[in-house]
């Protein structure tokens, strides 16, 4: 048995011996080991949704919007900037748009019988559907016929179909949007709430319906393309970027009346968010962390108090003041390193807990596991240094003289 | 093995300072057995801590074994209490949490010697509580906690064994035990100082030094008796007599 194993004994015991004192000690250690790996676990949690979710929409989807416009040095939001004829012209010469969906809508009233409700209704082409990752649960989509032809039929999101039919039949019955009679053809799969978005919130009714008959304008409110793979990205958005400028007649210098964005760069930026609120958790439980760390040192003072004659004795029969100073430290890492193991269990049980009881989804990191326990220990030891180094310090005289 | 020359030691309790030593010259050859005695509040304790390099004079010099002891670091002295001296105290001084076998193990483990269990348990036979190695001081009697104590003492082997009133906690059938104990280890040719109250102790010891206000007031040698078998008894028949210090005799011994 070697010094240092009897250190750990020693240090063992000692903890042992005085459990309510260790546990409470260990307590502020627990609470935030398992504070850190929880909290990141949301943060992390929150990122894969948000990450999946723009996954499920394609990563190969650009979006454009219309922008801002500079009229005689005027900068002014403006939403009329994109037409129909953009997106015919983006299908026509952009060979590595594989699809192109324009969508037009604002919000508006429907009724269906006596049921009432606010939604977005939304003028699109067919290929709407396959760009944006949606799926009919049941009836049929619109055709490029009916786009053609501005029939007035529907397809319900799942949010609306609810709030309107709640679960009956709607596909065959008629709904009233601004007064105006469609027939539903179909309902959509449920995507779920995406953030504060609820993507399901809306109607599809065609392009043509929604712009002549139903609102009365011919701009676009998105143009999304689907590129043909997701290398080919950044040279599309280029020239869709440099189309749409020749079309807006803007030079090159000007700033465009128009935006895409990427959903590649999306995501990464989301990730960059999502990052930012993890580290903003982590930080708070660290700060939690370091009153822990505290604790342990209000309890290695006294413990330096109480076991003055116990070091007396040592020093008397030989120990040195290092041997003394690692012993309180080993005591002190042990009972952070105790407290950072069930601190660990508890982070993942709190995360189960919280995955469970609530709608987040959690997600515990390795890595977050690593950085609370290396924090705990360090704890340990930066906070036992200073009893410690009292500890050691001690004149084996004046140490054997307390009772 | 330890000279003393002039030692002082004065306590200072802010405005006031109380001389526990005055002025100490002491000498006692390798394998003396020597009792010291004193009035209560004499010095005989800060002697005793000096001796055993607890404690560090105000003045003067004290050589161990040659070893200039004054000049040392506390780390310094920590190796020479490990290595040269072994101390009993009359209070046991025990590790209350850990085994009888574990305590005498304690001097072992900070010098860093490999199998201290080994070494420990054949310091506990020696002072007969083989049995004993797994209690702790609490499931022990006074006598056997000062046993394993003065395992403890004798366990790395040293030249000089201190002893302040090893005997005072415990009732005069057990003292006696303890005593037989210093004898044995005295007769094997370690250097014993004990600090004892009573008379049937200083008895066992060969030489007596009374202390009294800090100063050797007396310096007595006694001769066993020759056919006692071991038995020591004392020569002089009243303790209480002053006699000058055998001066001649102190020198052959140092
Ligand atoms: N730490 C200290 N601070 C101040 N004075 C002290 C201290 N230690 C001892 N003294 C004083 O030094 C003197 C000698 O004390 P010491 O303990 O050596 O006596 P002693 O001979 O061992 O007595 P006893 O037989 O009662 O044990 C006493 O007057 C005591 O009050
Ligand atoms: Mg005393």
């Amino acid at each position: 048995m070697n010094l240092f194993a009897q250190l750990f004994r020693v240090a063992f015991n000692s903890v042992a011996h005085h459990k309510l004192r260790s546990s409470l000690t260990m307590l502020g250690i627990i609470i935030g080991v398992s504070a850190v790996i929880t909290m990141v676990s949301i943060g992390e949690g929150a990122r894969r949704q948000v990450s999946e979710r723009i996954q499920g929409m394609g990563t190969n989807l650009l979006v454009i919007r219309p922008g801002f416009s500079r009229r005689r040095h005027v900068r002014s939001a403006s939403v009329n900037t994109l037409t129909a004829a953009d997106a015919l012209a983006i299908e026509r010469e952009i060979s590595d748009a594989a699809l192109v969906a324009p969508e037009a809508g604002k919000s508006a009233q429907v009724k269906y019988l006596s049921q009432n409700t606010n939604t977005t209704v939304l003028g699109v082409t067919p290929p709407y559907l396959e760009v944006n990752n949606f799926e009919l649960s049941e009836g049929s989509f619109f055709t490029d016929a009916d786009v053609k032809s501005r029939s007035k039929t529907a397809v319900l999101g799942a949010t609306a179909y609810k709030e309107l039919f709640d679960s009956g039949t709607a596909v065959g019955e008629t709904i009233r949007i601004k007064g105006v009679n469609f027939k539903v053809l179909g309902v959509l799969t449920a995507k779920g709430q995406q953030g504060f978005r609820d993507p399901d919130d809306m109607i599809l009714v065609p392009l043509s319906t929604a712009q002549k008959r139903l609102f009365g304008v011919d701009y676009l409110r998105a143009i999304n393309v689907s590129v043909v793979s997701e290398s080919k990205m950044e040279s599309t958005q280029a020239e869709i970027e440099a189309l749409l400028m020749r079309r807006h007649r803007l030079s090159p210098g000007q700033e465009p009346d128009f935006n895409i964005r990427n959903q590649k760069e999306l995501l990464t930026t989301m990730n960059e968010v999502s990052d930012t609120f993890t580290n903003l958790l982590a930080a708070v439980a660290v700060v939690s962390m370091l009153v822990g760390g505290i604790g342990i040192m209000n309890i290695m003072l006294v413990s330096v108090t109480e076991r003055t004659r116990e070091i007396g004795i040592r020093k008397a029969v030989g120990a040195r003041g290092r041997d003394v100073l690692f012993q309180f430290l080993v005591e002190a890492m042990l009972l952070s390193v105790i407290g950072g193991l069930v601190g660990i269990g508890a982070g993942f049980a709190a995360s189960r807990a919280v995955a469970a009881g609530t709608t987040w989804q959690t997600a515990v990191s390795p890595a977050s596991v690593v950085f609370a326990f290396a924090i705990a220990a360090l704890t340990g030891v930066f906070f036992g240094l200073f009893p410690a180094m009292k500890a050691s310090r001690l004149d084996p005289v004046e140490a054997l003289r307390q009772e | 093995m330890i000279h003393l020359e002039s030692i002082t030691k004065t306590y200072c309790m802010g405005e006031h300072k109380v001389h526990a030593l005055r002025g100490l010259d002491i000498h006692i050859a390798a394998g003396e057995m020597v009792a010291v005695m004193g009035p209560s509040g004499s010095g005989k304790s800060t002697l005793m801590n000096i001796l055993g390099c607890l404690d560090r004079p105000s003045s003067g010099k004290y050589l161990l074994d040659g070893e200039d002891v004054a000049a040392l670091s506390a780390d310094g002295l920590a190796s020479i209490r490990n290595r040269k001296l072994g101390f009993v105290f009359q209070s046991f001084n025990l590790l209350q949490l850990d085994s009888a076998l574990d305590n005498v193990a304690l001097p072992l483990l900070y010098a860093g010697v490999s199998d201290p269990h080994k070494k420990a348990k054949e310091a506990l036979r020696r002072v007969g509580l083989e049995d004993r190695a797994h209690h702790k001081p609490s499931e022990l009697s006074g006598g056997q906690r000062q046993r394993v104590a003065i395992a403890r003492a004798l366990v790395t082997n040293p030249p000089v064994i201190l002893a302040d009133e090893p005997t005072g906690n415990l009732d005069s059938k057990t003292g006696e035990e303890i005593l037989k104990i210093f004898t044995k280890l005295h007769r094997e040719g370690t250097t014993v100082l004990m600090v004892t109250h009573e008379h049937e102790v200083a008895e066992h010891c060969r030489r007596l030094l009374m202390i009294r206000d800090g100063v050797l007031e007396k310096d007595e040698r006694f001769e066993p008796r020759a056919a006692d078998d071991g038995q020591i008894d004392i020569q002089v028949e009243s303790a209480g007599t002053v006699c000058a210090p055998d001066k001649e005799k102190a020198e052959v011994m140092s």
